[in-house]
């Protein structure tokens, strides 16, 4: 048999693809099976790379301390961000911020923006103010999402919860 | 207007017109803005991104340019519908994806489509026959504006609008334009043109944004910055650049045609003469005998068939859009023979 790609060597590696409920046997030799997985390996995301990037920076002290905060709007760890390469929300950015403006210099060559701004120029994101987060709300989201076996929700749901009722403990 | 309406509907980046189309194949400005104090979508739960969706779709159809627009709601489309969209640029692969609480927006006109909840809260995107790279940018910008007064972004002064990767943060903008090279591709000097765009921080992909290769002779370069140029300056710098590849292609092209005419004009016409006799055809290679047949026809080799008939044909030939015209499921091979058949009827009426 030959290879179903360049149709000269003969076919040595077999495939079984599967795209849109559709299956597809291939028969490749060598090379060509090499090119493919080549092209396969491009779906390698852009979340690995950047993870890769904030690893660069020596896991200081003050960095392992980081891993653990959270950003008190969204519930995104810093360890979530290196995970996941995405941040939560806005106000990760503010929280973040010591960290990600190293990161945003290697990635773009700058970490000042001099763009457009939105018209009515009012910081949207305003310093964590985090005024009024209504316990008792965070409390019913939580059943909520513990009777839909929504979990990931439910811990971050639980986290909040529990960062607010010990700034209370301690302000109290 | 129903999503069946745009398969009889010309997109208006593939009219094949505007500054230099022998080249350029379309221009695209794509912003993403966030909305303050709402998680982005990866990280939002299903009521924050009904918010988003209300707040978003309520706000855009106030506005004049998208007045005369249509909302499809990902959830309610089948998978022909949707890679429909994905073949027609009015939105990404990864938007097909996971489809609850996403949907996109697109005008009459079909040159603005706003992707909501994709990897931004808004993803929207103008799309221009030709190089016209300042137009487009100006167009989107005051969409933007208009936006602005009705919605608040998540953004910050020294880093400008914040996007849920840091790659697209500061301007959130990224431009890029479509070209077709198969000149820089038959001389081989396309890898060098390539590594060189890669050096001056600009990427290359392929028919279909992220992730996709390039195929055939077609490759889509955009600014991979985003943060600490102005969006003017970004344009410039992706125009600067453009300028210079679509100069290299043309003066490949007059050296093919001084040192080699004859080779040219036999590949163009044997790629024609498929195209008009085969019949079973895969997508890949009507891609390939499409693009020596624009080239022959942008040379003035190929005198009968013009422009916009190509480009039809390029998306027409999409799986998506054969079923849909043929308006059943189609299994591969069958598609194959549907397109043969499409593609004579259109080149032999002419």
């Amino acid at each position: 048999m030959l290879c179903d790609i360049c149709g000269k060597n003969p076919a040595t590696v077999h495939l079984t693809e599967i795209i849109d409920d559709q299956m597809n046997e291939l028969h490749l030799c060598e090379e060509c099976a090499r090119t493919k997985s080549a092209a396969m390996e491009q779906q390698f995301g852009l979340s690995d790379l950047l993870a890769g990037m904030v690893d660069f920076q020596k896991p200081s002290a003050k960095e392992e301390e980081l891993v653990n905060i959270k950003c008190s709007s969204c519930g995104l760890s810093y360890a979530d961000f290196k995970k996941i390469g995405r941040l939560g929300c806005g106000e990760c950015y503010d929280v973040f911020r010591k960290y990600l403006a190293p990161l945003l210099k290697r990635i773009h060559g700058s970490n000042q923006h001099v763009g457009k701004s939105p018209l009515k120029i009012k910081t949207t994101v305003t310093r964590v103010t985090k005024k009024k987060i209504d316990l008792a709300e965070l409390k019913e989201q939580l059943q909520k999402a513990i009777q839909k076996e929504a979990f990931e929700e439910a811990a971050r749901l639980r986290d909040q919860i529990k960062e607010i009722e010990s700034k209370k403990g301690k302000e109290g | 207007m129903q999503i069946n309406d745009l398969i009889n509907h010309t997109s208006e980046w593939l009219k094949g017109t505007g500054p230099n189309s022998d080249v350029v194949i379309s221009s695209r400005i794509r912003l993403a803005r966030n909305l303050t104090k709402l998680p982005f979508p990866h990280w939002a739960s299903k009521a924050q991104l009904n918010e988003v969706m209300d707040k978003a779709s309520q706000a855009m159809l106030k506005i004049e340019p998208l007045k005369k627009s249509t909302l499809f709601m990902l959830a309610n489309l089948d998978s022909i519908d949707k890679q429909f969209l994905v073949e027609r640029h009015l939105m990404s692969i990864e938007h097909t994806q996971k489809t609850e609480q996403k949907a996109v927006l697109v005008n009459d006109e079909e040159n603005i489509a706003v992707m909501i909840n994709e990897e931004d809260h808004l993803r929207m995107q103008l799309m221009q026959s030709g190089f016209n790279l300042f137009e487009a940018w100006n167009i989107i910008n005051g969409i933007d504006d208009a936006l602005a007064k009705l919605l608040d972004y998540a953004y910050l002064p020294d880093f400008g609008y914040l996007t849920a990767c840091p790659t697209n943060t500061g301007t959130g903008m990224r431009g890029s334009v479509m070209l077709h090279l198969p000149a820089l591709v038959m001389s081989r000097q396309i890898e060098r043109v390539l590594a060189a765009i890669a050096k001056l921080s600009f990427t290359t992909r392929g028919l279909y944004g992220e992730g996709t290769q390039a195929s055939g002779n077609f490759f889509q370069i955009s600014n991979q910055v985003s943060l600490g140029h102005s969006e003017n300056e970004i344009i410039e710098n992706l125009n600067s650049l453009i300028r210079q590849i679509i100069e290299q292609e043309t003066q490949t092209r007059e050296i093919m045609i001084s040192k080699s005419k004859d080779v040219l004009e036999d590949r163009i016409n044997r790629s024609l003469g498929i195209l008009k006799s085969a019949r079973i055809i895969t997508s890949q290679e009507t891609i390939e005998l499409l693009s020596m047949v624009r080239l022959g026809s942008d040379l003035g080799m190929i005198k009968d068939i013009d422009r916009l008939t190509i480009n039809e044909l390029f998306i027409i030939t999409q799986p998506a859009h054969l079923q849909k015209l043929q308006n059943k499921k189609l299994s591969s091979p069958e598609r194959d023979l549907a397109r043969a058949e499409l593609i004579r009827k259109k080149l032999n009426l002419l």
